[in-house]
Parts: structure tokens; C-alpha cells; sequence
């Protein structure tokens, strides 16, 4: 409900203010711009060419927004049900994480139907490993090697 | 062009891309000279930020040359070489109007909670950055800056994100002449936080880190007092010592949501997500403030919330003070103190890699290879 009162007749009102009393400062530089609500005259609209996804806690598009990659497939599909959840929400979050990990996939089979086989070694940097980390990495690759080649001799055992 | 191409966690290359275009009247389109990697890049790069889409560009913090302007544009022209501060920012709603450049409300339409970033994830907007040849600019007459003729691009490039981040963490610590501060991360950072707390007046600056070259470096660069906490039991009872058993003036958080240090915050973290990553570097800011101390943190931590002892705030009366750097507002005071030599940004830099080898340049930084510090991407274009 709105508060109809006259607040500056409230007993006492702003009898206490202090205007050095200010943890913002000096990050903010304070004006009543935000007192005045939405109202500050915005900057022309950029027009979407793209399916931008909107935060439910605003009220339009920004005027300006990012078009890199616009929802699509499954993830897209993920992406615009986060989106009916608002910020403060774990309805809104989680979705978002399992659309990433979904992304993910999609991306492979997208190179993959471009006839691209995506280089992962390269892609995550082992070239640097084994330039800067050989020692390190020749030790992982050892324990990898080992704990497989032991879990299988395990499992064949274990058939026997 | 060429432009980064993120693929999934830990996974990126270099790939060719459509030209940006203009899209809106004051947009610009810059060629990137110069393009850092970030420590919050890293947080994208480990899949740690929700809504990173497949197929991205990243990269925020860049310098380059305008290549184009829309119709509106009235303070840049063609060729001029600009540094675009990693904001995004109106400069006309009721944040902007108050320099919270950080904050602007018409930037990013997928989160209120943060301004518009270049190639931040679509939780920072979804523009693609500047870890390309070529980079579409919105709001070109409010934040990129003509580079001073005089000044080292290798400046340039640290001043749109790493020297205001340092610096507003130190300015945020309301750090006053004879404080202790202790600054948690000694990453391009903390670093910074380090050398412009003393621009405030601190009378001893303490660096905690975990990896010793860079202890090391900071030890040289901002004349600071390290320590490695690997080699201290109880990183908070030391500094309670080390501080006549009272605790710091201020501590600062420059690390953010990929802290090391306690297997609990790692495994709920980093390895669950339970949390939006680990806050271990906070939980000893917190607990190693003095009473009535002040934490600022610029560490970057996901929206879904962390685990921190919030009950030690309120009884030891912690101040808490945090934010996106405002770069704009920063950067008429930071160019001085380049120009009068107070700050000398380019030293950090250890890696100048061409855009090409993005791939090696994002893993050598992640895991912290070949004593890096701070990345810097050169594309083909900017070397001939
Ligand atoms: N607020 C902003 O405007 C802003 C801008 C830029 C960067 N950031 C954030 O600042 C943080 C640091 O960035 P960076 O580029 O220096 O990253 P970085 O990864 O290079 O550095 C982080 C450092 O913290 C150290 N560390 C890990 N756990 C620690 C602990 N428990 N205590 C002390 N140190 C610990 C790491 O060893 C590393 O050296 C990141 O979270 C980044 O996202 C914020
Ligand atoms: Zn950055
Ligand atoms: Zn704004």
C-alpha cells in the first residue's frame, strides 16, 4: 500500500539526517537521480534481430544488448524456461548451469556436422602443458594409464 | 576476422567470424591492437559462470582503433586509438548520472544484478569481446578514451580493468595514513591493490598467496610484506599475531570465487557447485578484519550465493564494501599517476601472445605455468 502521509510533517522528520554519514561515497557520487524512479530519458532503442532472453525483474530490453550467440536447440529450449524465474532464484540459475553443460555437447556435434573434428588437446592448452609442465604432465599421464590398466586387470580377474 | 571461440569448459581456439556490425546509432566498431586475458575470464573459462554459451567470444579488457562510428557518434572519429573501459555503461540512467559506471541499467537485459561486460557471458549481457581482431563498441561516446599520445599501449590495455580494479579495492578499504591492509590473492589484482594502497596512506601492506613467484613479485613491484599460506597452519590466527592481536584496518579480496585453501569451501564450491565457488579468501578476510574494520572486496563471485560467516560481520561491526570497478569515473585520476610514473601498469606483464595461440595463452594463465602473471593477446593485425 502506498504511504499517502505527508512524510515531511512527520514529527521529527530529517531531524537526524547527516549527509557525511555516506558509505557509498566516494563510489557514488549522490544526486536524487534514483529517488525519481525510471524515468531518466533513455538512450534510443537498439532493435533486436536476435532472440534476446529478458530478466523478469526489468520491464523492457536495455537499450543496448549483446547478439552473440542467441538461444538455440536444447539448450536455447533450457535457457528460455530459466528465464520465467527471476534473479534471486535457483529456478533461474541451475536450469541456466545444465544448459551450459548441454552447450557443450551441442558444440561438438555442431563441429561435427560442419566436418570440423575439434582438436581438443589443442583446444585446451596441452601444447603449453607439455612445454611449461612435461614433468607433470608425463605424471598424469602415468597414473591415468596405470589406475585403467589396473581397474581392467581387476575386472578380468574378478570375471574368472 | 579472427576471434576466440569458447567451446565448453576449458576449451577454446581461434576461429574465423563474421565482422561485427553496427547495430545501434552510438555504436563503434574498434580493431583491436591489444587484449588481455582476465582473472575473471578464468571463471568463465572453468564453466563456473551460468548462461557462457557455446561459440562466445570472450575478452574485456582491450585497446584499439576506431574502424568505424555510427551516426550518432560525436566524441570518437576514425582512427582514433581508444582504451574501452570493460563497463558498458549509458552514461544517462540514474546509476550512470551517479558515476556507478559498473552498475548502468542499459546494458545487459539477462541480469539487473550486473552492468553490461564485453564478452562476459550473457549473465554480463552477451556481447561478444575483444579477444578478436575486431569488436563492436555500444555507447561509444561514453566509455572508450582517447589514448594519451605519450602513453605505452601496454599501459593502455591495464588501464580499462586491472589498475581501476586495484585501485577501487584499495579506495573502497577507505584505507587511511598509518593502516595495516591485508590484501588475499597476488594475481594482476591483488597486485594492483597492493601498489595503490599505498597511494592511500597504509603504513604496511601484506600480501597472502599460495604460488611463490608471485609472492615474489609482489614482494619487488609494491614494496609489501608476503606470505605464502601454504606454510601457515591458520592463515588468520597469523595475521591476528602479526597484527599486535588485533587484526588488520582493512583486507581486501582480490581473489574471488576460485580461492584455494579449505578442502570444505573447495569441494561445496568448485567441485559441487553448491556454492557460487569457494569464498575462502572472504572467510579470512572476515575473520582477520579488526573490529569495526572494513572488507572490500573485488573478487568476483557467482549469483547464487556463498557460504561466509555473516554472524562475525554483524558482531565484529565489519564494514563490507564491494563493486565492479567503475572504470570511467577512475580514469582521469589513474592516467596521472601513470603519467607522473606513481603507477607503472606494464611491468605485470609476463606473456605477449599472438591472438592465435589463445588456446596455449588461456592454460599457461589458468594453471599459472612459465611464472605468468598477466597475458597479454596481440592479433595478427597490430604486429606488422
Ligand atoms: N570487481 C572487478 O571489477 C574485477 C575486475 C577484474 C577482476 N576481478 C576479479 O578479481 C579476482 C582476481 O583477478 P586476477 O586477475 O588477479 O586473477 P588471478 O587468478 O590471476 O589471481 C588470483 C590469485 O589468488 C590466489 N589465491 C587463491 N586462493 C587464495 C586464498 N585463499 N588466499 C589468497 N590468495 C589466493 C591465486 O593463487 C592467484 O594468484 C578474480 O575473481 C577476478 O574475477 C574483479
Ligand atoms: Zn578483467
Ligand atoms: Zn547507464
Amino acid at each position: 500500500m502506498e504511504n499517502t502521509t505527508e512524510f515531511k510533517n512527520i514529527k521529527g522528520w530529517a531531524q537526524d539526517a547527516d549527509p557525511i554519514n555516506d558509505p557509498t561515497y566516494p563510489m557514488k557520487h549522490k544526486t536524487d537521480e534514483e529517488h525519481k524512479g525510471y524515468t531518466w530519458e533513455r538512450p534510443p532503442q537498439q532493435q533486436p534481430t536476435v532472440e534476446i532472453l529478458q530478466s523478469n525483474e526489468r520491464p523492457n530490453l536495455t537499450a543496448v544488448f549483446g547478439t552473440s550467440t542467441p538461444p538455440s536447440g536444447l539448450s536455447g529450449r533450457i535457457r528460455r524456461y530459466a528465464f520465467q524465474y527471476s534473479e534471486g532464484s535457483y529456478g533461474h540459475w541451475l536450469p541456466l548451469i545444465l544448459a551450459d553443460r548441454v552447450n557443450m555437447v551441442e558444440g561438438i556435434i555442431d563441429d561435427l556436422k560442419r566436418g570440423h573434428i575439434p582438436n581438443i588437446f589443442a583446444e585446451r592448452g596441452w601444447n603449453a602443458e607439455w612445454k611449461y609442465n612435461r614433468q607433470g604432465l608425463i605424471k598424469k599421464v602415468v597414473i591415468t594409464t596405470v589406475a585403467t590398466a589396473a581397474i581392467f586387470a581387476l575386472l578380468k580377474a574378478r570375471k574368472k | 576476422m579472427l576471434a576466440m571461440n569458447y567451446r565448453g569448459p576449458f576449451r577454446v581456439r581461434v576461429d574465423q567470424k563474421p565482422y561485427p556490425e553496427i547495430l545501434h546509432p552510438n555504436d563503434a566498431i574498434v580493431r583491436v591492437t591489444r587484449s588481455c586475458i582476465c582473472g575473471s575470464d578464468l571463471h568463465l573459462y572453468h564453466g563456473l559462470v551460468p548462461d557462457t554459451r557455446v561459440g562466445m567470444t570472450f575478452g574485456h579488457e582491450f585497446i584499439g582503433v576506431v574502424e568505424e562510428v555510427g551516426p550518432s557518434v560525436q566524441k570518437l572519429k576514425v582512427g582514433d586509438n581508444v582504451m574501452v573501459p570493460f563497463n558498458i555503461a549509458c552514461g544517462q540512467c540514474a546509476f550512470c548520472k551517479q558515476e556507478l559506471y559498473g552498475n548502468c541499467h542499459e546494458s545487459n537485459s539477462q541480469a539487473t544484478a550486473v552492468g553490461g561486460i564485453f564478452g562476459y557471458s550473457h549473465t554480463a549481457g552477451g556481447y561478444d569481446g575483444g579477444q578478436a581482431e575486431y569488436v563492436r563498441v555500444p555507447y561509444a561516446d561514453v566509455g572508450p578514451t582517447v589514448i594519451p599520445a605519450d602513453m605505452d599501449p601496454d599501459d593502455a590495455v591495464l588501464l580499462t580493468d586491472v589498475v581501476p580494479t586495484g585501485y577501487q579495492a584499495a579506495e573502497m578499504g577507505g584505507i587511511q595514513p598509518g593502516d595495516t591492509v591485508v590484501i588475499f590473492g597476488a594475481g594482476p589484482i591483488g597486485i594492483m591493490a597492493a601498489k595503490c594502497s599505498w597511494l592511500f596512506g597504509a603504513k604496511r601492506v601484506i600480501v597472502i598467496d599460495h604460488i611463490d613467484y608471485r609472492l615474489e613479485f609482489v614482494k619487488n613491484y609494491a614494496n609489501a610484506e608476503v606470505y605464502n599460506f601454504k606454510s601457515l597452519e591458520d592463515p588468520v590466527l597469523f595475521l591476528k599475531k602479526a597484527t599486535d592481536w588485533l587484526g588488520a584496518d582493512v583486507c581486501i579480496d582480490a581473489v574471488g570465487c576460485e580461492a584455494a585453501g579449505s578442502a570444505m569451501q573447495t569441494i561445496t564450491g568448485r567441485k559441487t557447485l553448491m556454492q557460487a565457488g569457494s569464498a575462502t579468501a572472504l572467510h579470512w578476510a572476515i575473520n582477520s578484519v579488526k573490529k569495526g574494520g572494513i572488507v572490500s572486496i573485488v573478487g568476483v563471485y557467482g549469483p547464487t550465493g556463498n557460504l561466509i560467516p555473516i554472524g562475525n560481520v554483524v558482531n565484529k561491526g565489519i564494514t563490507i564494501r564491494a563493486n565492479q570497478a567503475s572504470v570511467k569515473r577512475l580514469l582521469p585520476r589513474l592516467i596521472e599517476h601513470v603519467q607522473q610514473g606513481r603507477l607503472s601498469p606494464k611491468d605485470i606483464i609476463t606473456h605477449r601472445v599472438p591472438l592465435e595461440e589463445i588456446s596455449d595463452a588461456y592454460h599457461i594463465f589458468s594453471r599459472k605455468l612459465d611464472n605468468c602473471i598477466k597475458p597479454v593477446l596481440i592479433p595478427p593485425s597490430a604486429r606488422v
